[in-house]
């Protein structure tokens, strides 16, 4: 049901508590990682931010829950949402089975793009996983 | 997951998976951390009626019973079964978290009491639970015993060595508590994996209770609440005499401030232990157990209300960290196992 093996593509770019960005020009998507989404457990509820909302580098922007707890979702750049993901609403299961896929979270136009210079390669992640 | 100093699994597969094989099918819990305690004596019966809330003179040999362990102010120091297995042999389970200290305060009153005899028997067993529709014809024929029927308790043989087979859960469903040897339970784990029950953890074991609204001591139940709040009076024998009673039979007379009650959210938000009761702008009671039901699809909890807002459709709100969902009270079970 879920991917059973840790994944972290190399297209996108890590925030240290388990975020990842899709960078495509001066919008971003926003998800949580392999690694969190498998620390939480099965997602049933995601409750999504406000399209129009600001969201803060570092800064917590949604939460995601599982069964057993509820985890913050921390935004790895600073901008404006611009969508949020809808059908999580009816298929918060997405979170797991496609992490980096149907299961993102936002779409944010960038207000500073350079914060990219900040966040992990897939490398720098997973050698951070596997250290800590 | 560190639990009351043992290690034990959240989850196997998945929650929702284990929830959904034990109201479906048959799943299995390794419950070895919860505690037992040996009564023994022609004074057994004297002592138990006086340490527990429920009349104990109606457990039959073969019976089994909840009760309440109370202080003398009534409030509730662990929720437990007791089985009587013998003339005047009664075994009593504990709660693993609260073992030592109801183990201290059944030995001090059994001194107080005399002619019976108070053993900790928890290294003695280990006990797996067998729960869901068809747990106990698996069982049965796994294991080739003949099982007790519900709140009964049977002297058999697992594995070769003296058990006891109670009919008894904390899930709703039908199915058996094996009380076994230490040292045999790891076969009869993998014989009943092998005969086709699904191994569940401490997650699905909570959401499955709380469906069914049954009491986790040290989230809705403490030694700070009486029986009668925590909606456990049908439990309680006042008249018996024991410790706590005249505290309870007050409480029961008089009626209390709070109530414990079930309550469901009406659409998004999943509502977690100490979480605030809203009824307008008034704080009325906080959350005590809250989690997802994965039968229901919704966030269900218990929460201590005050009495005015505790009636079954009262409309309430929920405040999960800041965002006020509403609620609404129910009544017991908040689901109705299909069994």
């Amino acid at each position: 049901m879920t991917l059973a093996e840790p994944t972290y593509p190399d297209d996108l770019r890590y925030h240290d508590q388990h975020d990842w960005a899709r960078i495509e020009g001066e919008v971003a998507t926003f998800g949580i990682t392999w690694y969190a989404q498998d620390s939480l457990g099965e997602v049933v509820f995601y409750d999504p931010p406000e399209v129009g909302g600001s969201v803060e580098k570092d800064a917590t922007y949604a939460e995601v829950e599982s069964v057993k707890a509820v985890s913050d979702v921390i935004a790895p750049m600073s901008g404006e949402i611009v969508e949020v993901n809808e059908a999580l609403a009816d298929a918060p299961e997405r979170v797991n089975e496609d992490p980096y896929g149907d299961g993102w979270l936002v779409k944010v136009r960038l207000s500073d793009p350079g914060e990219a210079e900040q966040l992990l390669g897939a490398a720098e992640y997973r050698k951070l996983l596997e250290n800590s | 997951m560190d639990f009351a100093g043992w290690e034990m699994p959240v989850q196997y597969e998945g929650i929702r998976e284990e929830h959904a094989a034990v109201r479906t099918h048959a799943g299995m819990f390794d419950v070895s951390h919860m505690g037992e305690v040996e009564v023994e004596g022609p004074g057994a019966l004297a002592f138990l009626q006086r340490v527990l809330s429920n009349d104990v003179a109606r457990i039959e040999v073969g019976g089994a019973q909840y009760s309440c362990l109370c202080n003398e102010d009534g409030g509730v120091l662990d929720d437990l079964f007791a089985y009587r297995f013998g003339g005047d042999r009664y075994l009593v389970v504990t709660n693993s978290a609260n073992h030592e200290a109801d183990l201290a305060w059944l030995g001090r009153w059994s001194r107080q009491l005399g002619d019976v005899a108070v053993r900790d028997v928890a290294d003695r067993y280990a006990m797996l639970a067998v729960q869901g529709p068809h747990a106990r014809g698996i069982v049965a024929q796994a294991l080739r015993i003949e099982l007790p029927s519900r709140m009964r308790v049977a002297a058999v043989r697992v594995g070769g060595r003296p058990a006891l087979a109670c009919g008894t859960g904390y899930t709703g469903e039908d199915g058996v508590e094996l009380l076994i040897d230490p040292e045999v339970a790891p076969a009869i784990w993998a014989e009943l994996l092998d005969a086709g029950v699904v191994p569940c953890g401490l997650g699905a074991r909570d959401t499955l209770r709380l469906e069914v609204c049954f009491h986790l001591h040290g989230n809705d139940l403490t030694p700070d609440r009486n029986p009668i709040e925590a909606g456990l009076g049908w439990c309680c024998s006042e008249g018996t005499g024991f410790i706590g009673a005249e505290a309870v039979l007050r409480a029961r007379r008089e009626g209390t401030e709070e109530r414990l009650v079930p309550f469901k959210i009406e659409g998004a938000g999943i509502p977690r232990e100490g979480n605030p009761v809203l009824s307008g702008e008034d704080r009325v009671g906080a959350v005590t157990s809250g989690t997802f039901s994965p039968s229901l699809e919704i966030g269900i909890g218990m929460a201590y209300v005050r009495a005015a807002v505790a009636e079954p459709g009262t409309e309430v709100e929920i405040d999960v960290r800041g965002k006020h969902r509403p609620a609404r009270i129910a009544s017991k079970p908040l689901y109705q196992p299909k069994g």
